[in-house]
């Protein structure tokens, strides 16, 4: 499999923040590659640094061979971008759009007229293709957008949240396409902060936070690792020697914050069941106790702190 | 380079539909030189020819510097330039395209008072020389129009504010309503430094025949502050555009 795109040792700083923090990994032809992070965790910083939008403050980015600080318009061209936030023209209409897309990456009028008509039937914007887009929903708009995107034809489709804020059925439109041009052998990049959504679209992922990769691998493989991940909080009446809770049978860590203690737990049953036998040889009463699934942040945490 | 050219041109097609095809812009860009021409022209007993000609420089200064400050600031607010700045063109290519849009526009509304001149028995004597002025006029004024664009603010109003507030001034220094040879040295000195001064002195050369300045001057001098003009503009949005997303 070759390698579509490359990213050495890729950083970002803005005035003394660290957006991106020398990042390296590969993308391989014919992959979803998905980025997953919270937000602010550099995700759109680095998709711009790959779509030629910002340069690096260091490192170096390829797109199909093409080194894109010193071949930027080759590169370019062999991508589809839809930006985070982004807005078609919304006086043009949405065939004067589509056209004026192809027209900026070079497409032949007659391909680009056949290639609109196709988009726009499949999108189910056809309809619609002569009025103005200020008159379309937030989901048909978003829908243009992607279908802009693909007006070249491109190598490699680069989608920064693409459903973040859409009603379920354009969410799940997107969805769909994102999985046809899988078949179809194009490379993907995307980038969300649904779990569900990287699981369900990508062959790998790469977990981003405060600008540094966490981990790179398949969806399932990362689930596995934070599978055995969930945790009993419980609060006590009183302060705890927490030695004695860590002692427990089945319990793989310990936090505290505030007054709350968090367990991590392979059982949480088997859990609750010692800290109530505990509470009661103690003679202490439980406040609060609940048992919780890891948040994102949680596989953050688990992931950064195995570093 | 070509393609560099004709993704340009689309670019300048799309400014035509989005900007220039909106009444306002067309209505500010015939009225404000009118206006000003009407104020200042009314009771002198001056010649038509030099009246015409001052108000053909004006109405090129005025149009071909009306839009190509907003875009800029209008797309960074309507969310379209990340798209642009992802497209497989250099900035250059989007300023040019921005200014063909503008010095179009400019060419086609400087026929307004050329045709009002000859209603009024003006006649060209001059014709490819008036044609040369107007289109070098309308590339330098737009070029101009992009430098008050370039700072990374998406308000058109602080822009525009910018740009009125250099743009009025620069009609008095530029020998419009006061031929330059009746102007003080120091009036004339300042009418040099001005771009206007050049295409409204042309256009005396091509109604009238006479001129302060000789042509060849008046062509050099206009093509020196286009270029000096798209070298700073293109610099500057180099350095802007990434600070607008
Ligand atoms: N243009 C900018 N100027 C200054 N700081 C920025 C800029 N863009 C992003 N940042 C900062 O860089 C970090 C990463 O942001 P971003 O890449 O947008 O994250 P994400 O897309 O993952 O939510 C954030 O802390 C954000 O505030
Ligand atoms: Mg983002």
């Amino acid at each position: 499999m070759k390698n579509v795109i490359e990213v050495k040792e890729l950083t970002k700083h803005y005035n003394g923040l660290t957006a991106v923090d020398h990042i390296n990994f590969e993308v391989e032809e014919g992959e979803v590659f998905g980025f997953l992070g919270p937000n602010g965790a550099g995700k759109t910083t680095t998709v711009r640094m790959l779509t030629g939008v910002i340069k690096p403050s260091s490192g170096s980015v390829s797109v199909m061979g093409f080194d894109l600080g010193r071949h930027p318009i080759r590169a370019k061209e062999t991508m589809g971008v839809v930006p985070e936030l982004s807005n078609a023209y919304t006086e043009l209409s949405a065939w004067n759009n589509l056209q004026f897309m192809a027209e900026l990456y070079g497409v032949p009028k007659r391909v680009a007229v056949s290639r609109a008509e196709e988009l726009l039937t499949k999108f189910d914007l056809y309809d619609r293709k002569d009025h103005a887009v200020k008159t379309f929903s937030k989901g048909m708009k978003q829908k243009l957008i992607t279908a802009m995107s693909l007006m070249n034809d491109p190598e490699i489709l680069f989608l920064d949240e693409p459903t973040s804020g859409l009603d379920v059925r354009s969410a799940r439109l997107i969805k769909e396409m994102v999985r046809e041009l899988r078949d179809t052998g194009k490379t993907i990049f995307l980038t969300t902060h649904y779990m569900d959504e990287a699981s369900q679209l990508c062959n790998r992922v790469a977990i981003i936070n405060h600008g540094r990769i966490a981990a790179i691998d398949a969806p399932e493989k990362l689930k596995m690792r934070i599978g055995g991940l969930q945790y009993v909080e419980v609060s006590f009446t009183a302060p705890v020697d927490v030695s004695d809770l860590r002692a427990m049978a089945g319990i793989i860590g310990l936090r505290t914050s505030g007054d709350k203690i968090q367990l991590y737990t392979e059982e949480p049953d088997r859990t609750i069941r010692s800290l109530v036998d505990y509470s009661r040889s103690n003679d202490l009463e439980i406040v609060t106790l609940n048992t919780l699934t890891p948040t994102l942040e949680d596989v953050f945490v688990k992931l950064t702190e195995e570093e | 380079m070509i393609d560099q050219m004709r993704r340009a041109y689309a670019i300048a097609k799309k400014d035509v539909r989005i900007y220039y095809l909106k009444g306002p812009v067309i209505i500010f860009g015939i009225l404000s030189p009118a206006f000003l021409f009407l104020a200042f022209m009314i009771g002198r007993d001056l010649h038509v020819d030099f009246l015409i000609a001052g108000l053909l420089g004006m109405t090129i200064f005025f149009t071909s510097t009306s839009v190509t400050p907003v875009i800029a600031p209008t797309e960074t607010q309507t969310r379209n330039l990340e798209r642009l700045a992802a497209a497989p063109i250099s900035v250059t290519t989007i300023l040019f395209g921005d200014m063909l849009a503008s010095v179009l526009f400019g060419i086609a509304i400087s026929l307004v008072p050329i045709l009002l001149g000859m209603a009024l028995g003006v006649t060209i004597v001059h014709p490819f020389i008036l044609a040369l002025g107007i289109v070098l006029a309308a590339f330098c004024f737009s070029a101009m129009g992009l430098i008050f664009s370039s700072t990374p603010t998406s308000m058109t109003s602080t822009v525009m504010m910018l740009s009125t507030m250099i743009k009025f001034p620069l009609v008095f220094i530029s020998g419009i309503f006061i031929p330059v040879q009746e102007l003080p040295s120091w009036g004339r000195a300042l009418a040099s430094l001005s771009p206007l001064t050049y295409i409204t002195d042309l256009c005396r050369y091509s109604f009238q025949g006479a001129c302060h300045y000789p042509v060849m001057v008046d062509i050099g001098a206009l093509l020196v502050f286009l270029i000096v003009f798209m070298v700073i503009a293109i610099k500057l949005h180099e350095r802007s555009l990434p600070k607008r997303l």
